[in-house]
């Protein structure tokens, strides 16, 4: 009995943000409670979920089992993966409470839609067939891009035009993959792939459309250029859920075709060099743009290009070192996720009580707003990888396994990108200490949204205390395959 | 070289006709039709690709693919669509701003 009923709770996980999604549309008045009722029971499932987890789960939506029907797996990767999204969605519902309760015609458009992305989101780590993936894909990206508007000016929209054309492009590109590697092994379940997928050229036509699709996707450097103005200019809980998951999202898609389709059939050194290379790019690049910004929220942004080039790293360390290196960078993407969210909530906060976000004239932001500043540095400690937090698990992981496969650059890079992050999050920190030459009037700031930011600060910390039950977690099902 | 490897090809042309003007063309219409056309593209290999025997059945499954991709198709042209018409209101300019002159 114990065992079906845990086989009902993946189901439960994209069912309830759906109905969720639907009532808030109807009932427009009542959408904000609606919204964060839907968001705590999502989240009490998800831990649910995580603690009656003991083996990897396939569950036949509708009884029809592969190669019919849709399946749904779980396993540690996508455990990883739903508690996180769980819980930065928990926060910024609550955020969003505070922050749309001033503007009623911007919440009726939010939270359908936002209910619509976590539905896609959860049923995306869930998956268990690539072209399941690719629905659920677009479905994120289509929701993404409409919250990206929702602001309504002239840069969010610019933004927001940018991010579904980049977006439509990658998920184009997926979808042949998807055709290619149909058509060559007959079957889109992504375990029956691994077991027929051979080395030949439609595989590493099918492997280089793919990859690129989704690094378009995930906005690896040299393909950044859209997450910026995108992120930087939609309102603040939307950029926490942009910054914090969304990107996350297509990343854990290129990871898992990696895993268990492409890796086993040696695709040779030069795809995981490469891929590791613009990674290291992405740090360098992401950062440096992020300390020459004027604007907090864009500089954000930037940061968010630099950490995701560390999630780029595990490739080719992997490859030397093997699945300890997943762990390293699984973690970095857990503890950006709540960072991020966090920055972006503060970032908001700031923006929402001087009502503008220039950096240099952040006028005693410490004073008037200490939670807010408190989150932001709280969280920043996790971003620089200083310990105890998240991050510092994060990169001491990635270290250990660049330092065990002798690939010293890589520690270079990763020594850089952490001392480059110190140098732009301690610009804005230091801009707060200041009284600024213009002082201007203040908004009253909502006490949730200074609450919510500061706690998923925190939980950023937990996450550097708490690392040997994740690491049980993330191992359930063994989803990096056999160690050396 | 059997019709359906004509399809296929044809619809990697297509493809590929759709990626070029994407990325050449300034106007957003222009690159809302070449996503379009680039979809139609993907569509057809996966139409073609589903007759694996010259005299036997097609395969079902590559064409409910693509009935669930136009679907997909059809909602993503008609968000394009809406936020074409929003950009071309506020800025009265239907392209693409330049991300460097905020």
């Amino acid at each position: 009995m114990a065992a079906e009923h845990v086989s009902l709770l993946p189901v439960l996980l994209i069912f309830l943000p759906l109905i969720g999604a639907l009532l808030s549309f109807v009932f427009r008045r009542r959408a904000a409670g609606l919204g964060i009722a839907t968001a705590v029971a999502v989240f009490v499932i998800a831990i649910a979920l995580a603690f009656s987890l003991t083996r990897p789960q396939r569950y036949p939506v509708g009884g029809w089992g592969a190669p019919l029907g849709i399946d749904l797996v779980v396993d540690g990767l996508s455990l990883i993966m739903l508690l996180m999204s769980a819980t930065v969605g928990l926060g910024v519902s609550l955020y969003a409470g505070g922050y749309f309760h001033a503007r009623p015609q911007l919440a009726r458009a939010f939270w359908p839609l936002w209910l619509g992305l976590w539905t896609a989101l959860n049923g995306l780590f869930l998956a268990a067939d690539i072209f399941n993936l690719y629905v659920t894909l677009e479905l994120l990206g289509l929701s993404a891009v409409a919250l990206a508007a929702l602001g309504g000016s002239a840069a969010a929209l610019g933004g927001a035009m940018r991010y579904l054309l980049v977006s439509l492009l990658g998920s184009l590109l997926y979808l042949l993959g998807v055709a290619l590697l149909y058509h060559a092994f007959g079957s889109v379940d992504i375990a029956l792939l691994g077991e027929r997928a051979s080395a030949q050229p439609v595989t590493l036509a099918a492997l280089v459309l793919m990859t690129v699709g989704l690094i378009l996707k995930t906005a690896l450097f040299p393909f950044h250029f859209w997450l910026p103005p995108a992120h930087a200019s939609a309102s603040s809980p939307v950029s926490a859920l942009l910054s914090a998951l969304v990107v996350k999202a297509s990343f854990y898609i290129l990871l898992r075709l990696w895993l268990e389709i492409f890796e086993p059939l040696n695709p040779g050194r030069g795809v995981t060099e490469l891929l590791g290379l613009l990674g290291a790019l992405a740090v360098l690049w992401g950062s440096l743009q992020a300390l020459r910004q004027t604007r907090l929220k864009l500089l954000i942004a930037y940061s968010t290009v630099a950490q995701l080039g560390y999630l780029f790293l595990g490739f080719p360390l992997a490859a030397a070192v093997g699945p300890a290196a997943w762990q390293a960078v699984i973690y970095l993407a857990l503890s950006h996720a709540l960072a991020k969210a966090a920055l972006f909530m503060a970032a908001g906060n700031i923006v929402l009580f001087g009502g503008h976000d220039r950096i240099a004239d952040l006028d005693r932001v410490v004073q008037r707003l200490p939670l807010s500043l408190a989150a932001f540095a709280i969280a920043g400690i996790s971003l620089m990888g200083l310990p105890p937090s998240g991050g510092f698990i994060g990169k001491w992981l990635l270290l250990e396994a660049a330092i065990e496969a002798g690939q010293w650059w890589w520690v270079v890079i990763i020594l850089i990108g952490g001392m480059l992050a110190a140098a732009y999050l301690f610009k804005v920190i230091g801009f707060a200490f200041t009284r600024a030459p213009v002082s201007h009037e203040a908004n009253a700031v909502p006490p949730v949204m200074e609450w919510t930011a500061l706690v998923l600060a925190v939980g950023t910390v937990l996450l550097g205390l708490w690392v040997s039950p994740l690491l049980a977690w993330l191992a359930t099902g063994n989803p990096f395959g056999v160690g050396p | 070289m059997s019709v359906a490897v004509l399809y296929a090809v044809t619809g990697l042309g297509l493809f590929s006709l759709g990626l070029y003007a994407l990325i050449v063309r300034a106007h957003l219409l222009r690159k809302i039709l070449a996503l379009n056309i680039m979809g139609s593209g993907v569509f057809l290999v996966l139409t073609a690709l589903a007759r694996r025997a010259p005299d036997g059945p097609p395969d079902p499954v590559p064409h409910a693919m693509v009935i669930t991709g136009i679907v997909v198709a059809v909602a993503a042209t008609a968000l394009a669509l809406v936020l074409l018409r929003r950009v071309v209101e506020t800025t009265g300019q239907p392209r693409l701003p330049d991300p460097d002159s905020e």
